[in-house]
């Protein structure tokens, strides 16, 4: 998802009997649905563990506007222009109210920033793959912030205060961000075949990239069990994939597209749709690195950052002189 | 061409070409909230570059809309100032741009807001409300970087000398602005020069700036006689029309 | 400069709006801004996209005082047995209007 591969530094989880009184009774607190809020006692790997989701998951928004401002001075229409205008700054806000849960867990903006900018931090895998035509605006807002909200409305009962009431927020906003792609992808379909032609082709770029973002399939994810009983998850990566593939596969047929899958069909006993097999290890070489956009998109964040700094140091020295003469003034 | 067409071109143009130029930032910004903010500029003139068009499609009364006068046009046919099209530079660019623009479209709305013609007294009182308070963020923004460090000081500095040539081409009246003015559809053009003079030195005054004392000196995009900059602009802008034509988005 | 040099941070705002008027003012939120003008501007461009607001409140995190969490039941617990504050506890009689 937004946040993969999240490192919880457990091995397996504890039963309440395991555990010391303090974490027991967190634990406990937990399974009775209590959120835990910043000054509350929690276990470090608790702590730990939200602050590399959250700050994950500010990442993945702060560089996924990067795919879609590329398309923003070429927006075929001032209406279009406008609304993708507005989605790529919603994901600003986003960013930002989730590096302020990060904070109230004692890491500060900065901190948790040149951590991306420096390689180290990960962010969604999904944001590694470039945006060609004016389709992938259609095909990124419909199926990635199809995805997002799939993952993401569970997370707004996550079992810390304000990372829960960050997604709140984030999805009250987000509701927007998948009916405009679904509008983008039905203008095309309506459209010349060319422009039909655009639609399938971003379908079948963005598919993949789609289904893997949800993260490694359950049995290869050993943190998600620890996080799960933390309730920072509350559902597995393959339960949410299931469930963005059943609510999309008609939303195809609906558009009258080809299935980007072979094996994408109607399993009657299960009530699910059946998918074929995910490439995990494209998955992996993005997420480590090696996607066809890493570089550029940390080359993006590093150049705003770098040609930024003067204006942040200026806003600060300016702060400060006024402070002082205010204070002098008061003297 | 009706005057009154070719002076709603002129209003469209400079939001239209100025919105696209701060669109550019979005996600590129200096600091998140930053980024937010200046986004927040550019929907808002966005906003009033298509109510300008539609308008001036109206009065053409030859069908075209906002869409066919943003996409389907050549530079030679935009009217916008040649200030607007200036390249975004540094951060410190954008800004200088944007408060020298901002003072002088705060003038310009203020006396559209009583136009004889009712649509464009409508449009100007909505957008007036929206560019004072880009002012406000613009001018703060120019006190703060003139008066930050040393650096951010003589960046600002540069970047008003390098803008100050184009500042006083709003100020010309041609045969377009002496029209809309006679038939009170506009203010005269000449009418806005002395407040905006007095608000950019005061605001200049306070960011320890030194305001330029010639007058400037480029014209021409009132009359579609552009600067190198506005048609790299224009292939970004319209090259979805222009590669497609006909289709519909 | 390099991008590691941690440069002192713009400091932490604590954002409430008034949603409406009539209302009280809700915290929605923080943000980072040099001063309290820019609080102010930067929470309107961030948390008032959508017509949230009427009215912004800034306030310096740092400033904020906080009760803690280890205070909670001397501060919290007594008020439960005072259950004779609730309109509830009264039995109201049977056709007795307007109590």
């Amino acid at each position: 998802m937004y946040a993969q591969l999240v490192e919880t530094g457990a091995k397996a989880v504890k039963t309440l009997d395991q555990m010391e009184p303090q974490e027991r009774a967190f634990q406990e607190r937990i399974n009775a649905g209590i959120k835990t809020e910043p000054k509350d006692w929690m276990p470090e790997a608790y702590r730990k563990t939200l602050v590399r989701q959250i700050s994950q998951h500010a990442h993945s928004e702060y560089v996924g506007m990067l795919p879609e401002a590329n398309w923003i001075t070429r927006a075929p229409t001032l209406k279009r222009k406008a609304i993708l205008l507005a989605k790529v700054q919603d994901e600003a806000g986003h960013a930002l109210y989730l590096y302020s849960a990060v904070e109230t867990l004692g890491v500060t903006r900065d901190q948790t920033y040149l951590d991306l900018l420096s390689g180290k931090a990960k962010y969604s895998s999904i944001f590694n793959y470039p945006t060609l035509t004016w389709a992938d605006i259609g095909a990124i807002g419909w199926l990635v912030d199809g995805s997002a909200i799939v993952n993401q409305i569970p997370l707004c009962r996550c079992s810390y205060g304000p990372y829960a009431r960050a997604m709140v927020r984030v999805c009250k906003e987000e509701s927007f961000h998948q009916r405009q792609g679904f509008d983008i992808m039905q203008a095309l379909c309506k459209g010349t075949p060319e422009q039909k032609a655009m639609a399938q082709d971003a379908l079948n770029r963005w598919w993949w990239p789609s289904l893997a973002m949800h993260g490694p399939p359950d049995e290869l994810s050993a943190n998600s069990a620890q996080s799960m009983a933390w309730k920072i998850k509350q559902n597995s990566n393959d339960e949410l994939r299931q469930r963005f593939i059943d609510q999309t596969a008609p939303q195809i047929e609906f558009l009258g597209l080809a299935l980007p899958d072979a094996d994408l069909k109607w399993n009657e006993a299960r009530g699910h749709y059946d998918y074929g097999a995910i490439d995990w290890e494209e998955f992996f070489n993005v997420v480590n690195g090696k996607g066809p956009c890493n570089q550029e998109r940390l080359a993006a964040r590093n150049q705003a950052w770098e040609e930024g700094a003067w204006f942040r140091e200026a806003m600060s020295a300016y702060a400060a002189k006024q402070e002082q003469s205010d204070m002098q003034g008061a003297t | 061409m009706s005057h009154k067409f070719q002076y709603l071109l002129r209003l469209g143009d400079n939001c239209l070409v100025l919105s696209q130029q701060l669109a550019a930032w979005c996600g590129h910004g200096p600091a998140l909230e930053e980024d937010l903010a200046l986004t927040n500029v550019a929907l808002d003139l966005l906003g009033q570059a298509r109510l300008w068009l539609s308008y001036a499609g109206e009065v053409e009364g030859r069908g075209r809309d906002e869409d066919a006068l943003a996409f389907g046009r050549d530079g030679l046919d935009f009217r916008n100032l040649l200030l607007v099209e200036q390249p975004n530079g540094h951060y410190g660019n954008t800004v200088a741009r944007q408060f020298l623009f901002d003072a002088w479209h705060r003038q310009l709305l203020a006396g559209l807001c009583e136009s004889s013609d009712p649509r464009i007294a409508e449009i100007a009182q909505k957008a007036v409300k929206e560019v004072r308070y880009h002012v406000e963020r613009s001018a703060g923004l120019m006190i703060a970087l003139g008066n930050g460090t040393a650096l951010s000081h003589a960046r600002m500095q540069d970047a008003v000398n390098m803008l100050w040539p184009y500042t006083n081409e709003w100020f010309d009246s041609d045969a377009i602005d002496a029209q809309c003015a006679s038939a009170g559809v506009a203010p005269a053009a000449s009418s806005l020069a002395a407040a905006w003079r007095a608000d950019v030195e005061t605001v200049l005054g306070r960011a320890g700036l030194t305001t330029p004392t010639y007058t400037g000196h480029q014209r021409g995009g009132k009359l579609g006689v552009h600067s190198e900059h506005l048609g790299r602009l224009l292939t970004a802008l319209q090259f979805m029309q222009r590669a497609y034509p006909g289709a519909q988005w | 400069m390099t991008s590691n040099d941690v440069k002192p941070e713009w400091p932490l705002w604590e954002i409430f709006i008034r949603s409406q008027h009539g209302l009280a003012h809700k915290h929605v939120g923080s943000l980072h801004a040099v001063d309290g003008a820019s609080a102010i501007h930067h929470a309107r461009d961030v948390y008032t996209r959508r017509n949230e607001g009427v009215s912004i409140w800034a306030v310096r995190a740092a400033d904020i005082v906080a009760s803690s969490p280890g205070d909670k039941e001397a501060l919290f617990d007594p008020a439960q047995s005072k259950v004779y504050r609730h309109p509830t506890f009264f039995p109201t009689p049977d056709g007795v209007k307007n109590l």
